[in-house]
């Protein structure tokens, strides 16, 4: 799960971390009134959306005064704003958050993450703050240094004044960042983190250590032991369709193309999806109906799939193994039945007794066409979806 | 031979009471699996289908003798599980369960290595080892006893695979869903060492998916020192950048792990890497004629 910047500095707050002092903001009357409580000089306002690259595109402006603040937040608030995390279609901003202006004297990037070789937390820190770190990452690698972290012992703080010093860090400032990635690594932990970015992480002129941004997103695994942060989910974030599926234990991500997929099991899905662009055809969507794949899912999957109108055709790819393909073929048949799908079907299907599965549909009277191999309902599906 | 599973593992099954757990410990004895018994902690002393129930793993190890361990508990006990399989002393556990928090994944994790317990899993299909036994979920009906091994990070597409090497006459010698979360109890290149020792594995269909750098590492493996033909898929070869395909480890997150990259890093170790996951079967048999 994904959360806005806002929320990711209250919880660093909790745990000790210092952020700017600011305000989340969803009108413009609001982000007046923000910026007058912080003092009426100069305030930044950020658009709040959950990709970065924002600046870029116009979703962070500095500016003097609360009139000025109006402004710029009505400005943004309904905005579309596209950076390079968004795609083109970019994102609604629907909040801003209001904050403090600082002086900036060095801009720093830190961010914690597991490790999938090493099966340890790795905390990276930079100099080249402020920037994408994927780019510093490709060009300049020995930029970036690395404390790899004992799942058992937890960060130390030698392996924290290693890299402060790697930092550049000077005198109490040291201090200062080993008790800042202290917190951060207690943070992340506390709150079954996946991913916890500091970019950029600044030195002000004053020499104090301020996480002028924080991205955090959390293993959605462990959203069961967290109700707190449950609550921070924006739904105004997510694609209806993908919120509808995920009610009904669905795994649906909306793509391009014009091929409706219905499949168990991602990895046989995203095979699919591949097959069918091989094939040429586009892939409208990757839909995982799970192991279960009974009557009732398979319904719920067609209404999603079907309130997809770019969709021309469907391709149901079900490896059941042990599921039985004659009560798969009733579920497909009575859905289709009570949904009036029109478009054309290509059901490729193996489990016990495949044969009378396949009987069934073709004597169904319905607009199914079978297939005995992935190879075959994929070139099936392209014909009929250009039909 | 095949490796890690056989008429002669004694196998328990963690969660038997279950209703996942009874129907995969009955379909494993259907199979040939010695099944001696299971574990769930409030039912020890009971008998469940005809099999002794447990407390512990600790109890069920001491009266049973058991070697190795299958896990249907709940995600949020999972990782717990398998921690207790490895302070038992079990040699192996696969664990099926899928939304293990991968932060309780990563401690149970220090403790599986140094007790020296080989993990399977989690969020994954199993294994079986064709004609023999299994641990896990695979139907053993589309399996045949034959030739190749296969590691897979999928399930469904694994099932996929084994078909069309049945199919072709090939068949299998043990076939390893090494789970697809982002940390698991074991690598492509701990099963690619396991099947390099096996007389009977003369080929292996190695399939990955988008994210992490895990298919990169076993082809720097393959091209050192493995010496056997390897025919390699990567699913998610038309994903979006940024979403999670399903599984939570499959994510091509900043422009790392791409299939693109994966299927380039296994051509240049030697792989025959196939396009299409139609074409996994056909790509074993030439590259069985070929060797």
């Amino acid at each position: 799960m994904k959360i806005h910047e806002h929320q990711g500095k209250e919880i660093l707050k909790r745990y000790g971390v210092a952020v700017p002092r600011g305000e989340v903001a969803f009108t413009a009357d609001d982000a007046a009134g923000a910026a007058e409580r912080l003092g009426g000089g100069v305030v930044v306002v950020k658009a709040q959306i959950h990709a970065g690259g924002r600046g870029k595109g116009g979703g962070v402006k500095v500016v003097k005064g609360v009139a000025e603040a109006r402004e710029a937040a009505s400005r943004m608030i309904g905005m579309t704003l596209k950076t390079y995390q968004t795609g083109p279609e970019g994102r609604t901003v629907s909040r801003v958050l209001v904050e403090e202006g600082l002086d900036i004297a060095t801009e720093l990037y830190l961010g914690l993450v597991i490790d999938r070789s090493t099966q340890k937390p790795v905390l990276m820190v930079s100099q080249e703050g402020g920037v994408e770190i994927e780019k510093v990452a490709e060009e300049t690698p020995d930029r970036i240094f690395k404390a790899f972290i004992d799942p058992a012992l937890g960060l130390q703080p030698f392996q924290a004044r290693r890299l402060a010093f790697q930092l550049g860090l000077k005198g109490d400032q040291i201090g200062k960042a080993v008790r800042m990635m202290m917190a951060l690594y207690q943070a992340f932990v506390a709150t079954d983190a996946s991913l916890l970015e500091i970019n950029p992480l600044i030195v002000t002129q004053g020499g104090d250590l301020l996480a002028l941004d924080a991205k955090m997103n959390f293993d959605d695994n462990a959203l069961f032991r967290h109700p707190d942060l449950k609550a921070f989910r924006d739904l105004g974030e997510e694609e209806p369709l993908e919120i509808e599926a995920s009610k009904f234990s669905l795994n649906y991500i909306k793509l391009d193309g014009t091929i409706g997929c219905m499949v168990n099991g991602a990895g046989l899905a995203m095979a699919t999806m591949d097959i069918i662009k091989l094939a040429g055809g586009e892939p409208a969507n990757f839909l995982d109906v799970g192991g279960g794949a009974n009557a009732e899912q398979i319904k719920n999957a067609f209404r999603i799939l079907m309130s997809d109108t770019s969709v021309k055709a469907v391709l149901i790819n079900i490896f059941g193994g042990i599921l039985r393909c004659d009560v798969l073929a009733q579920g497909v048949i009575a859905a289709v039945k009570d949904l009036g799908v029109r478009v054309p079907i290509v059901i490729r299907m193996e489990g016990t007794n495949v044969e009378l599965g396949k009987q069934m549909l073709r004597e169904s009277g319905l607009n199914f066409t079978t297939a005995d191999s992935m190879g075959e309902a994929a070139e099936k599906v392209v014909a009929l979806s250009r039909g | 031979m095949a490796v890690l599973i056989d008429r002669t593992t004694r196998l328990l099954v963690q969660g038997i009471t279950g209703r996942e757990g009874t129907f995969h410990a009955k379909q494993a004895q259907a199979y040939g699996t010695n099944v001696v018994g299971g574990v769930t902690p409030g039912k020890g002393g009971t008998t469940h289908e005809g099999w002794p129930v447990f407390d512990t793993v600790a109890d069920a190890v001491a009266a049973t003798g058991a070697t190795a361990s299958v896990i249907f508990v709940p995600p949020a006990g999972g990782a717990d599980a398998v921690m207790e399989a490895a302070d038992a002393g079990l040699s192996l556990a696969v664990c099926i369960t899928e939304g293990i928090p991968t932060i309780d994944m990563m401690r149970a994790l220090t403790l599986v290595r140094a007790r020296g317990m080989r993990l399977i899993g989690p969020n994954c299909p199993g294994i079986i080892t064709a004609g023999q036994a299994k641990a896990g979920i695979i139907p053993g009906h589309i399996c045949k006893p034959g030739r190749v091994g296969i590691v897979s990070k999928s399930g469904t597409l694994t099932y996929e695979a084994i078909h069309q090497l049945t199919g072709l006459g090939l068949g299998q010698t043990t076939c390893i869903g090494i789970g697809g979360d982002p940390l698991i109890g074991t690598s492509f290149i701990d099963a690619l060492g396991l099947f390099a020792e096996d007389a009977e594995t003369e080929a292996v269909v190695l399939i990955g998916e988008i994210g992490g750098s895990a298919e990169e590492e076993a082809a720097a493996f393959i091209h050192e020192s493995f010496r056997k033909p390897v025919v390699g898929f990567i699913a998610g070869q038309t994903a979006p950048p940024g979403r999670r395909m399903g599984h939570a480890g499959a994510i091509i997150a900043g422009g790392k792990g791409t299939a693109a990259e994966k299927m380039q890093a296994l051509s240049a170790a030697g792989v025959r890497v196939v396009r299409s996951p139609a074409d996994i079967g056909r790509a074993v048999q030439d590259a069985l004629g070929a060797a």
